[in-house]
């Protein structure tokens, strides 16, 4: 009875962030919190702190990345760390090495942090096993992207002032898209109702499990939703055929102003990027300021990675 | 060899329908003698008194890989038996896809040569069914079988390809040998690495449907009614493919089918947070579909329980799960986890131990599995209740790749014997 320890809201920060599922609800608004603070740094002059200043940050990225990527590199740099991006795509694994192997080379190197981007899901959890030191997850298969989903969840909040209560849709390649399903984790946690839309083939099974429902038809899934994100189609994760054309899955599952109106009068429009402008979504669309979030989720993208570094990096 | 007499032992040997207390008289030539509570003494005799414990006949298990030749660093013919000895088993049917792929005749005789010198243990060789296990030309089935070929498998490999599994049953059935395939569509199953379903989805990886096992059963069945061979399913995973068995034994088609322990007691949920020992093929299922293998082997929709024992190195599970090889070790666990079924009043103790001795050795076709007079004197004896944690490292096997890691088990084998001689015990 005795113990004279200081009680926090987050009594022990986990040392590795590899996924929206193994966040409570405290710690992803601990990290929303700390995003908003980098917010206006970033939007300012003098971007450049020194809470991680003497401290190494490995980016390691297995799968091609141009914002994901950019945004951890910034988000390091601008909290004062030493930051070192490594594309893996051509190097080790063409020579053999394994990740295990590859993550021994690096943590003999003493990094404080290590942002993982792997093709195959359940990597960062591997590597975490391996390393002592932080590791992050910045995409791994089609399992988790749980930066991206707290970017998103940012974003949102600081449009629409809250999630809880609002209804967020997730339109497109369902099956194989690790940002559905961190959002999907995300949302519900935070008090969203979630609708998820997909064609058949595109809609992984027992999905209802995990807290949405899940439509076919635009129109159903769209229908009284604050929030539509869409997915792209993810044409490089897919063997064999999924679908008959773009041609006919734009007229489906495409995002048109039309389809758009089956959601909220001011429903906001989302897309994690890279587009595919006239497949799952209208080019003018894309950039209507008034309805797009696009930007401004890149944007907040860097105040959250600055966010999780800080968090995590002890 | 001196005579010798087991007293006092429980004797449980369901091919003579026997669980009673009684003697076991073993003879100089390390048969059976005499067996059961009328079983006579002998003063000559070498006396072991075995109370409190049970004997069974030696397990057969009929899915086990020796890594011998070309994988000599996951297992060896030596450290096999020493795990299967360990187990209680005495009788193992060793795969073909070593390197290179026992599919010709003198690969046949180096590994029974070898296995003769290295493993104290039965050893049935099986060859693969298709030249290099691909899946296109037949093996020598008949020169095969004349030297010494228990059966064909192409192990974890199915033929995909209808016409030449009609001919492959059509010609099997003319020589009287055993077909064994591992049911899994191709193209259903491709870049799977666990069942399709909640689990599936949220660990991001690409699952399987268990319809590619069913659409194999239905079509390897199909083509059995109009060519009848000695067919065996190795491992049943699904409540959906115990159906169509159900259905078509009870149109009088004949066949057998087996199921590895790990889907009888494991299921998808204990793959927990990507631990790829219990990446298996088929792959462990829900929850559901392992009561439904249960009831299967209540009802003999399943004859045979296996360990399905893949030795592997600690280099090729330690990878993302998609790139981690398929597979886990249970030779010297089969007995303890099998008896798991009995002490959770899954299954009765009789079916369990039926499943492990005689149905295996009738599929095959071999004199083991049973302790009725005159039969060699492999038995297997243990301790009903002994409570004990499973740990990799005291496991017996080169590879420690163990899918029930600290699992806590109750019963463990105490002595093995093999033609008489005590060839394990602790």
């Amino acid at each position: 009875m005795a113990t004279e320890k200081k009680v926090t809201a987050i009594k022990n920060t986990p040392k590795h962030l590899l996924g929206i599922q193994n966040l409570s609800v405290l710690e992803a608004k601990k990290i929303l919190t700390e995003a908003k603070s980098f917010i206006k740094l970033n939007r300012g002059s003098s971007k450049k702190l020194d809470v991680l200043r003497g401290k190494t940050q490995i980016n390691l990225f297995f799968e091609p990345s141009t914002r994901t990527q950019s945004s951890f590199d910034l988000a390091g740099k601008r909290l004062g760390a030493d930051v070192m991006t490594m594309n893996m795509g051509n190097s080790a694994l063409k020579k053999g090495e394994t990740l295990i192997d590859t993550a021994m080379t690096l943590n003999a190197m003493h990094p404080d942090i290590i942002v993982i981007r792997h093709q195959d899901s359940g990597a960062p959890n591997l590597l975490s096993q391996k390393v002592n030191c932080t590791v992050i997850n910045a995409g791994d298969g089609r399992r988790e992207h749980p930066t991206q989903a707290l970017l998103d969840a940012l974003t949102i909040i600081n449009r629409k002032g809250n999630i809880e209560g609002l209804k967020i849709a997730i339109c497109g390649d369902i099956l194989h898209s690790r940002v559905a399903r961190s959002n999907i984790y995300l949302m519900n946690m935070l008090g969203a109702e979630v609708n998820v839309i997909a064609p058949k083939t595109l809609m992984p099974k027992g999905i209802d499990n995990l807290g949405v429902k899940s439509f076919t038809d635009m129109k159903k899934g769209l229908d009284g939703c604050d929030i539509v994100m869409m997915l792209r189609l993810q044409n490089e994760r897919m063997q064999g055929s999924f679908l008959p054309s773009k041609r006919e899955y734009y007229e489906f599952f495409g995002l048109t102003p039309e389809k758009l109106k089956f959601a909220k009068k001011d429903a906001l429009l989302m897309h994690p990027g890279p587009m595919n402008r006239g497949v799952e979504i209208d080019t003018k669309l894309a950039d209507d300021i008034n309805v797009s979030l696009v930007k401004e989720q890149v944007e907040l993208g860097v105040a959250v990675r600055m966010a999780c570094l800080k968090l995590y990096c002890k | 060899m001196k005579e010798k007499i087991l007293t006092n032992v429980r004797i449980i040997d369901p091919s003579q329908k026997m669980d009673e207390i009684g003697n076991i008289v073993i003879d100089e030539k390390g048969k059976i003698k005499s067996i059961g509570k009328k079983s006579g003494t002998s003063k000559s005799a070498e006396k072991i008194d075995l109370k409190g414990l049970v004997a069974i006949p030696g397990l057969v298990d009929m899915k086990a890989f020796v890594g011998e030749p070309g994988f000599e660093y996951k297992e060896n013919f030596r450290t096999l038996s020493q795990a299967a000895l360990a187990g209680g088993v005495t009788s193992i049917v060793t795969m073909p896809n070593t390197k290179p792929v026992i599919d010709n005749v003198s690969m046949v005789d180096f590994i029974i040569r070898r296995g003769r010198d290295k493993a104290k243990v039965n050893l049935f060789p099986c060859a693969s069914i298709t030249r290099q296990m691909e899946g296109n030309q037949m093996t020598e089935f008949g020169l095969l079988k004349a030297r010494g070929i228990i059966g064909f498998s192409d192990v974890n490999k199915t033929i995909q390809n209808s016409e030449l599994m009609s001919r492959i049953m059509n010609y099997a059935s003319d020589i009287d040998v055993l077909i064994m395939q591992h049911a899994e569509d191709y193209e259903l199953a491709k870049n799977s690495c666990i069942n399709q379903g909640e689990v599936a989805t949220r660990l991001g990886l690409q699952g399987v449907s268990d319809i590619a096992e069913k659409i194999i059963i239905e079509r390897d069945l199909s083509l059995l009614s109009e060519f009848p061979c000695r067919y065996h399913i190795n491992q049943i995973s699904s409540k959906n493919s115990l159906n169509v068995i159900k259905k078509n034994k009870s149109n009088g088609i004949k066949f057998s089918t087996g199921v590895s322990i790990n889907n009888l007691s494991l299921n998808q949920n204990d793959i927990g947070e990507f631990r790829t020992f219990l990446k298996l093929s088929p792959p462990l299922r829900s929850e559901e579909d392992r009561l439904s293998l249960i009831e299967g082997i209540k009802n003999d929709l399943i004859n045979v329980i296996v360990s399905d024992h893949i030795p592997e190195d600690e280099e090729s599970k330690r990878l993302p799960f998609a790139q981690a090889a398929t597979g886990s070790i249970g030779i010297e666990t089969l007995l303890s986890l099998s008896l798991e079924l009995y002490h959770n009043e899954s299954l009765p103790l009789e079916k369990i131990i039926k499943c492990l001795t005689i149905n295996p050795a009738k599929v095959l076709k071999i004199d083991k599995g049973s302790l009725k007079e005159g039969s060699d004197a492999d038995i297997c004896i243990f301790d009903l209740e002994k409570p004990w944690v499973v740990k990799a490292e005291e496991l017996k096997s080169k590879s420690k790749n163990t899918a029930i890691e600290n699992r806590k088990l109750q019963g463990k084998v105490k002595m093995t014997l093999l033609q008489g001689e005590v060839v394990y015990s602790n």
